[in-house]
C-alpha cells in the first residue's frame, strides 16, 4: 500500500522490541469477540490510475458552473479566483499543519489569521473578527447564542429576508438550547416592519442584507431601535463582495456581523467547505466563540503571534465555554485572505462595481421579457424574479437547455405559496453572450 | 528593517547568538512584516475592467468610507504568503505527533480529485439533476461509512468534529423529546479526561454535564457508570479509543447499562483511526459516532481546518438525523430538504445545523482515501498506527514514565510528568526542546486527568527510520532532563523563527487586528 512504508519485516522487527509476539496482542484491550476475523466487506485497495477513473467518472456527471451560463447564488457565489490562491493553498506548510499550538513554529499561520481578522474587522466596518468558523449559517447560529450571552435574554426575531436554510440553524438551535424564536414570513419586498416587534425580552434581530431575495437593507433604524431596548442588531451576509460597494453593516449600527465568506478565494464545492465570518464590537470580545490571534512579543522582543483569550474556547472552559467549536475554516480563511490581498481596496471595490453592473444589465433585460417581473427595488448582484410559473419547472427546463438559471423560492421555502419567485444572481463570470442566451431561452419556458 | 511608517518591523529581529544582519534577514529566513505595512491602497494585484457607466440600484446604500484594505501586486502576494509559509511546521517537512489530533500523511490524488471541477465548481442549490455525480459519491461514502462501523445510517452534515457532537447529541435530544421524557432527562455523563468538545456541546444544548472520574488503570469503570445511571440520565458521552489512548474495556457492559437505563450511548470517534477494520463501533452498542474525516480519512488539517464530520447513527437514532437527507429514487439521487417530504417518508428530522449537504470537498477527499487503501490498506494503516505508537512506547519507556503502567497502548501512547520531578523541567520545556530538534511537539496537558500529560501519536505514516530519529532524540533530550541540563530546555525554543511569546500580554491586552499608524486617509497621499 503506497501510503504505509513498512515492510512486513520492519513490522515483524518492531514487534520484537516491543516485546509482543503479532500485532493483535496489541489490541487486547478490545474484547476479543468483537474484533473482526478479516477485512470488511470492501474492496480491496487501488492505484491512483484505478482512483482517479472512479471519481473522475462520477465527477463527468456533473454539471460545472464554468462550462454553462450560470446565475445560481442564495448563499454562495461563482467567482473567478486567481490561480494564485489556489497554489498559496496547497503549499504543504499551510495545507498539511496543524491548529497553531505551538506559536514559534506556526507563525505562518497564525499571521494570516491575523491578518484575516484584520480584513474581516475593516470589510464589515467592526472592531474584531474572529479567526473563522464554518460558514455563514453557523456563524449566524453563534452569534444568537452571543446575543444571548451579552443580554442575558433569550428571545430572537429573525428577518423575512434571512436565507431559510440559516434562519433553519437558529430554529434549531434555540429549540435545542430552550431559547425563543421569532421568525418573520418571508419578506420578499423588504416591506416588513420588525421594529414594532422589539420588546425588552428582545436580545437580538438578525437581519441579512443583501437579503435572500437580493434586497438591500438599511439597518439604521432597526439598530437604533434595537439599542432603546437593549437588544443587539445581527447583521447577515451570504455575498461578501458586497462589501465592496455597500454600505458595511458596522457603520450602521450593527453589533455583531456574521456572513459567507466563501465569495472571496473559496469556490462553490457543492456547499463546503466555506468559510464563516464573525465580528462584532471590542466591548463584546470576550463572550465571542471561536479562535481569535493576537500580537505579542518573543523572549527577545521581536513581533509575533499567538492564540488568545482562549479561556473563552472549550479546550479551557468546558461546559462554560461561549462554543463547542474547535477545527474550523483555516484554510479557507487563507483562501479568503490571499484573494483579499491580491485584490486590494482598488479590487474589491471594482469586482463589486462589475457585479452590481452585471446584475443590472440582467434585471433590465428581463424586465422587458414578458411574463418576468423584476421584483427588487434595490438590489446588489441578486434579485427576484416572479415568473407567472412555477419557478421549478422552468429552471429544469432551463437546466435542460444547459442553462443554470437560479434558485426557485420553493426550494427554500417549499410550501410557502411562493412557487413562482425565481431567484438570480450574476456576477463577473457572466458574459453578454450568457445573458443573452438566459433571455432567449426564458423567452421560450415561459 | 524599516517598513514604510519609518518605524522597524520588528525589534532585535536577528535573535540570539547569531550574527547581526543589515536587513534582519538570517539567509533562507527572512522577515515579513504584515500585508498592511507593505501594501499599498491603490495597488491591486488582479486586472479588472471598470464597468461601463450604469445608472446604480443600490437604494442609496453605496459605501461611503473607502474601503482601507491595501492591496498587493501578484509578484509581492505570492512572496508574502510563501515566506509565511517557511516560518510554519508541517506533516510534510517532519513527523507531528499531536495525540488526538492525527496528523497523518494527506495524498495529493485526493486534493487533485477534489479539484476537479464536476465537484468543485458546482452549487449546492443548483437542480439536483445536474449533481447525480456529486450526489452518487456522497451515497456510496456512506455506504463505506457504515460498512467500516456497523451502523445503519449516517448524518453526513456536520463541518468538523465537535459540529458533529452537535448534531449527535440533538439526534438524541430529539429522541428523548419523541419519548416525552424532555423534562427529566437533563444529565449528560462527560469522563473527565474527555475531550472540551464534550461537556461543551452538551452544555450548549441544555445538558447539565457530571463528570464520570477516571479510574487508575486510565479507564471508565463499569461500576463507576451504573452508580451515576437514573432516569435522569440523557446520555453519556464516552471517547473510544479513549483520550488515553487506550481502549475502553468495559465498553460493551457500559452501553448494555446505559440502554437499559433508558439513555443513549455518544461515542466520540475522533480516534477511531486506531480501530478501522478491526472492531465496529456498532457492534459495541454505540447509538452516534463522529468521525473526523480530517483525522481518521487523512483530509489535510489546513492549520485549523476545514475538516468534516459525519455522524453514524443507530437505528433508534437515524429517523432524527437532520435535512437535508439523500435518497434514492426511480430518477437517481434527491436530497429532501424539508421536514414536510421527510415526514412523509417517516423521517422526523431534528432540524438543520447548516445551510447545504456538508463538507463535499472533504468527502471527495476521504473517498479518495478510501478507495486508495480498500478493505486491506484500512486495516493495515491501523495495525501501523497502533504498532508505531507502541514502537514509541517501547522506546521511552524506561526513561520516561507511564501514568497507568507499562502496557500496550491504541495509535497513541501517553506519558506523564513524573519522571521530571525535581529535574526542573516542565513538559512544556521538554516539548520547546523538541522543537530546537526539528520535531513538532506532541499533545501537552491533555488529557487533563494526567498530570504534565504528553501524548504521542506518530500515525502510520511514519517509517521506521523516522520513528527511530524521534525516539533516539527524545532519550537524548530525556537523558540531558535528568542530568540536569535544564537550560536546553527552559531557553528553548532557540533555533524556531520565534523564541517563546509572551501569551500573558497578548491576553491581557488583546490586540487583535493591525492599526495604521497614521490614519489610511493620509497615509494614501
Ligand atoms: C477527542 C476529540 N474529540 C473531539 C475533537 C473535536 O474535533 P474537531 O476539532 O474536528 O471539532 C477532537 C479534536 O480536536 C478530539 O481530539
Amino acid at each position: 500500500m503506497r501510503y504505509l512504508p513498512h515492510s512486513d519485516t520492519e513490522r515483524a522487527d518492531m514487534l520484537a522490541a516491543i516485546g509482543v509476539g503479532a500485532i493483535d496482542d496489541l489490541f487486547t484491550g478490545v474484547p476479543a469477540d468483537k474484533m473482526l476475523k478479516g477485512p470488511v466487506n470492501l474492496p480491496r485497495r487501488k492505484s491512483e490510475l484505478e482512483v482517479a477513473r472512479i471519481l473522475g467518472s462520477l465527477a463527468a456527471k456533473n454539471v460545472p458552473a464554468s462550462t454553462v451560463p450560470f446565475f445560481v447564488g442564495a448563499g454562495a457565489y461563482k467567482h473567478h479566483v486567481p490561480a494564485t490562491v489556489d497554489h498559496l493553498i496547497q503549499r504543504s506548510e499551510f495545507l498539511t499543519s496543524y491548529t497553531p499550538y505551538q506559536p514559534e513554529i506556526a507563525q505562518g499561520t497564525l499571521q494570516y489569521l491575523f491578518e484575516f481578522q484584520t480584513q474581516v474587522a475593516t470589510l464589515t466596518g467592526m472592531d474584531v473578527a474572529n479567526a473563522s468558523m464554518y460558514d455563514g449559517s453557523t456563524a449566524c447560529g453563534e452569534a444568537v447564542l452571543m446575543a444571548h450571552r451579552v443580554t442575558k435574554r433569550n428571545k430572537a426575531i429573525l428577518s423575512g429576508g434571512l436565507h431559510p436554510h440559516y434562519a433553519e440553524v437558529v430554529e434549531t438551535l434555540s429549540y435545542m438550547a430552550n431559547d425563543r424564536v421569532m421568525r418573520l414570513p418571508a419578506d420578499v419586498k423588504a416591506a416588513e416592519d420588525i421594529i414594532a416587534l422589539i420588546d425588552n425580552e428582545t436580545s437580538c434581530v438578525v437581519v441579512q442584507t443583501p437579503d435572500v431575495f437580493g434586497n438591500l437593507r438599511n439597518l439604521r433604524a432597526i439598530a437604533d431601535a434595537c439599542h432603546a431596548k437593549g437588544a443587539l442588531l445581527i447583521a447577515v451576509f451570504t455575498e461578501a463582495v458586497s462589501l465592496g460597494l455597500v454600505t458595511p453593516p458596522g457603520a450602521m449600527g450593527a453589533d455583531i456581523v456574521v456572513g459567507e465568506g466563501q465569495s472571496i478565494g473559496n469556490a462553490l464545492n457543492f456547499g463546503g467547505p466555506y468559510v464563516g465570518l464573525f465580528a462584532t464590537k471590542s466591548q463584546y470580545v470576550r463572550q465571542m466563540p471561536g479562535r481569535l490571534c493576537g500580537e505579542t512579543v518573543d523572549a527577545e522582543g521581536r513581533r509575533g503571534f499567538v492564540l488568545t483569550l482562549s479561556t473563552r474556547e472549550q479546550h479551557i472552559r468546558r461546559d462554560k465555554a461561549t462554543s463547542n467549536i474547535c477545527t474550523n475554516s483555516g484554510l479557507c480563511s487563507l483562501a479568503f485572505t490571499a484573494h483579499m490581498t491580491l485584490l486590494g481596496s482598488e479590487g474589491l471595490a471594482r469586482l463589486a462595481r462589475i457585479n452590481h453592473a452585471h446584475a443590472v444589465k440582467l434585471a433590465d433585460m428581463l424586465a422587458n421579457v414578458k411574463g418576468v417581473e423584476v421584483l427588487n427595488q434595490s438590489f446588489f448582484n441578486e434579485f427576484t424574479l416572479k415568473l407567472g410559473k412555477p419557478a421549478a419547472s422552468v429552471v429544469e427546463a432551463l437546466a435542460a437547455k444547459k442553462i443554470l438559471a437560479g434558485v426557485p423560492v420553493s426550494r427554500l421555502l417549499p410550501g410557502a405559496g411562493l412557487d413562482d419567485l425565481l431567484i438570480l444572481a450574476s456576477t463577473e463570470v457572466n458574459t453578454d453572450e450568457d445573458r443573452a442566451i438566459l433571455v432567449a431561452a426564458l423567452k421560450e419556458v415561459l | 528593517m524599516l517598513n514604510r511608517q519609518g518605524r522597524p518591523s520588528q525589534a532585535g529581529e536577528s535573535g540570539m547568538n547569531s550574527a547581526k544582519t543589515f536587513t534582519g534577514n538570517r539567509a533562507l529566513e527572512q522577515v515579513e512584516p504584515l500585508l498592511f505595512e507593505i501594501g499599498r491602497l491603490e495597488t491591486t494585484g488582479v486586472d479588472l475592467d471598470e464597468p461601463q457607466a450604469f445608472t446604480p440600484r443600490l437604494g442609496g446604500l453605496e459605501r461611503q468610507d473607502g474601503i482601507g484594505l491595501p492591496g498587493l501586486s501578484e509578484p509581492e502576494t505570492m512572496r508574502h504568503f510563501v515566506r509565511l509559509s517557511q516560518k510554519n511546521y508541517a506533516i510534510d517537512t517532519g513527523i507531528f505527533p499531536l495525540g488526538s489530533c492525527t496528523m497523518k500523511h494527506n495524498p495529493r490524488l485526493n486534493e487533485a480529485m477534489a479539484r476537479l471541477p464536476g465537484f468543485a465548481d458546482i452549487h449546492p442549490l443548483q437542480p439536483q439533476s445536474t449533481v447525480q455525480g456529486a450526489l452518487d459519491l456522497i451515497a456510496q461514502l456512506k455506504e463505506w461509512l457504515k460498512e467500516l462501523t456497523g451502523m445503519p445510517d449516517v448524518d453526513m452534515t456536520p463541518k468538523a468534529g465537535a459540529h458533529g457532537e452537535l448534531s449527535g447529541m440533538m439526534a438524541i435530544k430529539a429522541a428523548i423529546i419523541a419519548k416525552g421524557e424532555a423534562a427529566t432527562r437533563t444529565v449528560v455523563l462527560v469522563p473527565e479526561s474527555a475531550h472540551g468538545t464534550n461537556p461543551a456541546t452538551a452544555a450548549l444544548i441544555g445538558f447539565t454535564v457530571k463528570p464520570v472520574p477516571a479510574r487508575e488503570n486510565g479507564l471508565v469503570h463499569i461500576d463507576d457508570v451504573k452508580a451515576l445511571l437514573g432516569p435522569d440520565i440523557a446520555a453519556i458521552m464516552l471517547t473510544n479509543p479513549n483520550t488515553c489512548g487506550l481502549f475502553e474495556k468495559d465498553i460493551v457492559a457500559i452501553a448494555d447499562a446505559v440502554h437499559e437505563a433508558g439513555a443513549f450511548f455518544y461515542c466520540d470517534g475522533a480516534n477511531f483511526n486506531a480501530i478501522v477494520g478491526k472492531v465496529r463501533p456498532g457492534d459495541l452498542g454505540v447509538d452516534a459516532m463522529h468521525i473526523n474525516l480530517h483525522k481518521t480519512f487523512s483530509t489535510p488539517h489546513g492549520g485549523g481546518g476545514p475538516g468534516a464530520g459525519p455522524v453514524v447513527l443507530s437505528a433508534r437514532l437515524a429517523a432524527f438525523a437532520p435535512l437535508p437527507l439523500l435518497e434514492k429514487n426511480g430518477n437517481g439521487f434527491a436530497l429532501c430538504e424539508s421536514e414536510k417530504t421527510a415526514e412523509a417518508r417517516g423521517a422526523h428530522p431534528y432540524g438543520r445545523i447548516t445551510a447545504f449537504q456538508g463538507q463535499m470537498g472533504m468527502f471527495v477527499r476521504a473517498f479518495s482515501y478510501m478507495l486508495s487503501h480498500g478493505a486491506d490498506g484500512m486495516r493495515q494503516a491501523s495495525e501501523d498506527a497502533v504498532l508505531n505508537a507502541n514502537y514509541i512506547r517501547a522506546g521511552l519507556r524506561d526513561l520516561m514514565s507511564q501514568p497507568f503502567g507499562d502496557k500496550p497502548c491504541m495509535h497513541e501512547a501517553l506519558f506523564d510528568d513524573q519522571w521530571l520531578k525535581e529535574t526542573g523541567v516542565t513538559t512544556l520545556d521538554f516539548a520547546k526542546a523538541m522543537i530546537d530538534e526539528g520535531f513538532h511537539p506532541m499533545t501537552m496537558y491533555f488529557p487533563l486527568v494526567v498530570h504534565g500529560a504528553m501524548l504521542i501519536e506518530p500515525t502510520e505514516s511514519e517509517s521506521k527510520a523516522s520513528l527511530d530519529l524521534f525516539v533516539a532524540a527524545l532519550r537524548d533530550l530525556a537523558m540531558a532532563a535528568k542530568a540536569g541540563d535544564t537550560e536546553r530546555f527552559t531557553q528553548a525554543p532557540r533555533l524556531a523563527p520565534r523564541r517563546r511569546l509572551d501569551e500573558t500580554l497578548a491576553a491581557r491586552k488583546p490586540v487583535l487586528k493591525w492599526v495604521p499608524p497614521v490614519p489610511l486617509s493620509e497615509a494614501a497621499e
